[in-house]
C-alpha cells in the first residue's frame, strides 16, 4: 500500500528546466512545492570525468534508462508498434536538470508568424494550402509572450545579436554573442554574398562571465566542444542544476526528491489531488496530496501520464475529435556536407551554441505562392566541436568501412564542415501519441504509442531547404558535396533532434486544445502541464527559448491559481 | 586545469616506458601486425602503450568475455578488415581494438543494461530499430560463429584462414544482409561489429582501445583538453597533443 504524505501547496512532476522554473518563481512567492525526479540528483560536481566521447557521447550515460521506460513506435496506424529499445533518434533525459544539462544551448524565440499560424496562414494563402494539415493557432500572440521570453534568456544568459526577422524584444541579449570563428565567418559572408542576412546564432553558453536574476554566478565557455551530450564542468552552459534550482531550494520552499517516478494523477475527473509516485531504489510507494499538480516531465510524460491516469479528453486520430495525444510533431532536418580538398579547419573545438544562423527561409520570411509547403527552418553553421567516434565524414561514394573508409574519414575529419537546418513540422491527422496496448515499463504502466510518418508538407520543405543549404555551402567555397537522399519514412535508429513537441497542446478553445495560454488544462483546473508538449505545432528553430518562455507563463498563471482559483481564461 | 601532481605522475610513466623502449628494443607496427592472433608480447606493449608501467606489461589486455582463443581470434581479423593497418597508420589491431570489444561484451553494454529488452519480439520495419531478442555478447557469439560457418560455406575454409579479400567479400555479405542467422540480421551484428570497431579505435585509451592515442593522432583529435579559447579563432589549423582521461 501506498504511503501517504503530508499535503503540499505544489508538486512538480520532472525537474528539468520547466520543473526548475516553476519551483524557482512559485518558491520565492512563498508556495511549499515538491519537486519530484524520476533520475538522480547531480550538479557540477558530478562532471568531472565528462569528456569521455564513449560514455556520454556514444552509450548516453545522462539519458533515460530506457530498460525502465521506453516508447513504442510505427510509422502507421496500420503497423504494429514496437518498443523503441535503444535510444537513437532522440535522446530522452533523466536526472535533475533534464535534458538541461546536455543540450546543446541553441536559444531562439518562434517567431510571431508561429503563434498565429492558421490565421495568418489562411489570410495571406487561402484555406487551400494548409489542407491536410491540423494546423491551428496558440491562443497566445508573441507580443503576449515578449516579457517571458525576456525573462528565460536572462536567467539563462544568454548570448546573441538581433535577429534580423525577430519579433519585437524588450530588451537586448543579456550577453554578447558567442566568439566569431573562420567558419562562423565563411558562413555569414557566403549567406550575405547570396542576399541572405545571417545573424550569431543565440547562445546559452556563456560568451562571458555572468550572473542572473537567480544570484547564479556562470563562469565564461571554454570551446571545450565537449557540450551536446554532455554537462559543463565550468558551470558555463545554462543548465537548470547552475542556474535555476540552487535559488529554488535557497528559498527554503522547494524539497527535491529524486528517485521520485510518478506512475499516476490522482484526481476525481475535475480536480487533481496529488500524485502517486515509486521510489525507484527501495520500490515503496508514496501518495503526494498537493492542492496543484504540474506536469514538466517532457512531451513523452506529460502525455502518458494524462492517459494513464484517464485525465483530459484522449484524442481519436480516425475523428480527430479529442486533445490529449494530439499534434506530434518532430522536426525537419535538410542540411549539407560540404568537402575541403585544400584546407584544413578546427573543426574538433566549438561549443554547443556557437555557430551563424540565416533565417530569410525560415516561417512566412519569404513568400510560399509558388512552393508546395508551408514555414520553413532557419538554417545554420553549428561549430558544436567534431568528436571522434561519432564523426567520420566521407565522400558519397566511399564504402563504409576498410581501407578506403578509414583514408576518407581521417582525411575529412578536418576537412569538412555542414550546414544544417532546423525545419519547422507541421501537424497532421495520423501523427499522434497513445497508450501501447501491450507493452509496459518497469512499473507495470503502460508505455506511451508514438504513430509518426513524414508528410508531403515535411518532403517538399526538406527539398527545396536543402537546395538552400547547398547553395550557401557551395558559396562557402566547398570543393565537393554529397547528394541528399530525398526525405522518405521517418526512422527512429540515427539521431535527428530532441525536439519533440506537442500531445498536451495550448489553444484559445476547449474543444481543440488541451490547455489554455497559461498552459491551465481545460477539464481539471488545477493542473497544469507545462513543455514543449504545449506546442501546436514545432517551429523553425530548437525548441527550449519557447518552452522557457511558456515555462514564466505558466508560474505567473499557477500564482494566480492559488491567489484566485477557478478558470485563468 | 590539469593538477601538477599528473604531471609529475606522467613524466614518471613516461620516463617508465621510455627507458623499456630503449632495454627492449621491440617497437613497431611491423612486428605487431605480425602478432595477429596472438596476445600482444608484454616487451612491445610496454612499448607502445604510454599509459602502464613497465613492470606489468599491459594488465588490461586480457580477455574479459571471450574464453575460446579460436572466436577471440575470429573477432580480431574481422576488425583488422573493418579498420586495416596500412600507410595512414595502425589498424585495428595494434590500437587494442579486440580487447576494447571484448571488455564491453563483459560489462554493461555487452548485457543491454540500460536498453529495453522486455518482450514479446517481432521482426520490426526497417524504421523500427533493433528488435532481437539477443544481448549484446549473444549477438557477437552468434555472429561470430556464423562468420566462420558461413566462410565455410562459401569459401570451405575457416575464417581466419582465408585471403583478407575473401575476408572482406564474407564480411560485405554480412553487411548486405545475405547471411541467415539466428535470433538476428546478419546486417544488425555487422553494423554493431563496425559501430564497436571504430569506438575502439576512437574511445579514450582508458577503454583498452586507442593505444597510445594512435586513433586520436591519425585523426588530429586532441581527445580531452580543457579549453580551446585562446585557438578558437585562429586562421590557422593548429595541430594539439592528444590527452586523455587520464590527464584530468
Ligand atoms: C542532446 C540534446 C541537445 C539539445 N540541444 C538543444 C538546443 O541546442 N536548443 C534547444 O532549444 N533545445 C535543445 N535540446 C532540447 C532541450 O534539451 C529540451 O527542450 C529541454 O531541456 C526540455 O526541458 P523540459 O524541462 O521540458 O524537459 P526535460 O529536460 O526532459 O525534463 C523532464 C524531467 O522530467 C523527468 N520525468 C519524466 N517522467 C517522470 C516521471 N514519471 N516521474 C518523475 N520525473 C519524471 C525526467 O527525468 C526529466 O528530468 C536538446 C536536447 C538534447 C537531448
Ligand atoms: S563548450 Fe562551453 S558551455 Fe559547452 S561544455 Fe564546454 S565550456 Fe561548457
Amino acid at each position: 500500500m501506498a504511503k501517504t504524505l503530508p499535503k503540499t501547496d505544489v508538486v512538480v512532476v520532472g525537474v528539468g528546466w520547466a520543473g526548475s522554473i516553476i519551483a524557482a518563481e512559485l518558491g520565492k512567492e512563498g508556495l511549499k512545492v515538491v519537486g519530484l525526479e524520476r533520475g538522480r540528483e547531480r550538479g557540477l560536481k558530478d562532471y568531472s570525468m565528462i569528456h569521455d566521447e564513449l560514455r556520454y557521447g556514444i552509450r548516453y550515460e545522462l539519458m533515460q534508462d530506457l530498460s525502465k521506460e521506453t516508447l513504442t513506435f510505427r510509422n502507421n496506424m496500420k503497423e504494429r508498434a514496437l518498443p523503441m529499445r535503444q535510444l537513437g533518434s532522440f535522446l530522452l533525459g533523466e536526472g535533475l536538470g533534464g535534458s538541461g544539462v546536455h543540450w546543446n544551448g541553441h536559444t531562439f524565440r518562434f517567431l510571431p508568424y508561429d503563434f498565429e499560424i492558421r490565421s495568418k496562414t489562411v489570410e495571406k494563402y487561402g484555406e487551400e494550402k494548409i489542407k491536410g494539415l491540423q494546423l491551428q493557432d496558440w491562443g497566445i500572440t508573441y507580443d503576449e509572450l515578449e516579457p517571458y521570453f525576456d525573462k528565460y534568456e536572462k536567467a539563462a544568459g544568454i548570448g546573441g545579436e538581433e535577429n534580423p526577422f525577430g519579433g519585437k524584444r524588450s530588451n537586448p541579449y543579456p550577453n554578447p554573442p558567442m566568439k566569431e570563428t573562420p567558419l562562423t565567418k565563411r558562413f555569414k559572408d557566403a549567406a550575405k554574398t547570396l542576399g541572405m542576412k545571417p545573424y550569431h546564432m543565440p547562445s546559452a553558453n556563456m560568451s562571458e562571465a555572468y550572473e542572473n536574476q537567480y544570484g547564479a554566478k556562470m563562469a565564461a565557455c571554454q570551446y571545450c566542444a565537449f557540450c551536446e551530450r554532455f554537462g559543463c564542468e565550468y558551470g558555463a552552459k545554462a543548465d537548470p542544476t547552475v542556474a535555476v534550482i540552487p535559488f529554488a531550494k535557497n528559498t527554503g520552499n522547494f524539497e527535491l526528491r529524486a528517485h521520485s517516478n510518478v506512475t499516476e494523477v490522482i484526481h476525481d475527473g475535475s480536480k487533481a489531488t496529488g500524485v502517486k509516485y515509486v521510489d525507484v531504489q527501495t520500490k515503496e510507494e508514496f501518495i503526494q496530496p498537493a492542492e496543484i499538480v504540474v506536469l514538466t516531465s517532457y512531451v513523452m510524460n506529460n502525455t502518458r501520464l494524462l492517459l494513464s491516469s484517464k485525465l483530459g479528453r484522449p484524442y481519436n486520430p480516425d475523428t480527430g475529435k479529442g486533445v490529449i495525444g494530439k499534434n506530434y510533431c518532430y522536426q525537419i532536418l535538410p542540411g549539407t556536407t560540404g568537402f575541403f580538398d585544400d584546407e584544413q579547419f578546427n573543426t574538433f573545438m566549438g561549443a554547443g551554441a556557437l555557430g551563424a544562423t540565416v533565417d530569410d527561409y525560415n516561417g512566412d520570411n519569404f513568400d510560399h505562392s509558388d512552393v508546395d509547403f508551408i514555414h520553413g527552418g532557419s538554417i545554420s553553421i553549428n561549430q558544436s566541436g567534431a568528436r571522434a567516434i561519432q564523426h567520420n565524414p566521407v565522400p558519397q561514394d566511399t564504402p563504409r568501412w576498410g581501407k578506403e573508409f578509414k583514408k576518407q574519414s581521417i582525411k575529412y575529419f578536418t576537412r569538412s564542415m555542414n550546414i544544417g537546418t532546423q525545419g519547422a513540422s507541421m501537424p497532421t491527422r495520423t501523427n499522434y501519441m497513445d497508450l501501447d496496448p501491450a507493452y509496459k515499463d518497469a512499473y507495470g504502466q503502460p508505455l506511451l504509442r508514438l504513430t509518426y510518418d513524414f508528410s508531403d508538407q515535411d518532403k517538399n520543405l526538406y527539398n527545396y531547404i536543402g537546395k538552400i543549404t547547398d547553395q550557401i555551402m557551395k558559396e562557402m567555397g566547398a570543393s565537393f558535396i554529397n547528394d541528399r537522399s530525398p526525405l522518405e519514412h521517418y526512422d527512429i535508429v540515427p539521431y535527428q533532434t530532441t525536439h519533440n513537441t506537442g500531445g498536451v497542446i495550448m489553444g484559445a478553445e476547449k474543444e481543440t486544445s488541451a490547455v489554455n495560454n497559461y498552459l491551465q488544462m481545460w477539464d481539471a483546473e488545477n493542473v497544469f502541464v507545462v513543455g514543449a508538449s504545449a506546442f501546436a505545432h514545432n517551429g523553425g528553430y530548437n525548441p527550449t527559448g519557447t518552452v522557457g518562455a511558456l515555462a514564466y507563463r505558466a508560474a505567473e498563471g499557477i500564482l494566480k491559481y492559488s491567489k484566485d482559483g477557478g478558470a485563468l481564461v | 586545469m590539469a593538477a601538477k601532481t599528473t604531471d609529475s605522475k606522467m613524466s614518471r610513466r613516461r620516463f617508465l616506458r621510455n627507458s623499456s623502449y630503449v632495454a627492449g628494443g621491440l617497437v613497431g607496427g611491423g612486428l605487431l601486425g605480425g602478432l595477429i592472433g596472438s596476445r600482444f608480447n608484454p616487451e612491445t606493449e610496454t612499448a607502445s602503450t604510454g599509459s602502464v608501467d613497465s613492470d606489468h606489461g599491459t594488465a588490461n589486455q586480457a580477455q574479459l568475455y571471450f574464453t575460446n582463443p579460436e572466436k577471440f581470434e575470429i573477432l580480431q581479423h574481422a576488425v583488422e578488415r573493418i579498420y586495416p593497418k596500412d600507410e595512414t597508420g595502425p589498424g585495428a589491431i595494434d590500437l587494442g581494438v579486440p580487447f576494447f570489444i571484448d571488455h564491453q561484451l563483459a560489462g554493461s553494454w555487452g548485457h543491454n543494461a540500460r536498453e529495453y529488452m522486455q518482450g514479446p519480439f517481432f521482426p520490426g520495419s526497417n524504421f523500427q530499430g533493433y528488435q532481437s531478442p539477443l544481448k549484446r555478447n549473444e549477438l557477437f557469439d552468434v555472429g561470430i560463429d556464423r562468420l566462420d560457418s558461413y566462410s565455410q560455406e562459401k569459401f570451405k575454409n575457416k575464417f581466419t584462414e582465408l585471403e583478407g579479400e575473401q575476408q572482406d567479400e564474407v564480411l560485405k555479405d554480412f553487411e548486405a544482409d545475405k547471411v541467415k542467422m539466428r535470433g538476428a540480421t546478419s546486417k544488425t551484428f555487422f553494423n554493431q561489429l563496425r559501430a564497436a570497431t571504430l569506438e575502439g579505435v576512437y574511445a579514450d585509451p582508458a577503454y583498452g582501445g586507442n593505444l597510445n592515442m594512435e586513433g586520436w593522432k591519425m585523426k588530429s583529435f586532441p581527445g580531452h583538453q580543457m579549453s580551446y579559447i585562446n585557438q578558437i579563432e585562429s586562421d590557422k589549423f593548429v595541430e594539439i597533443k592528444p590527452k586523455g582521461l587520464h590527464s584530468y
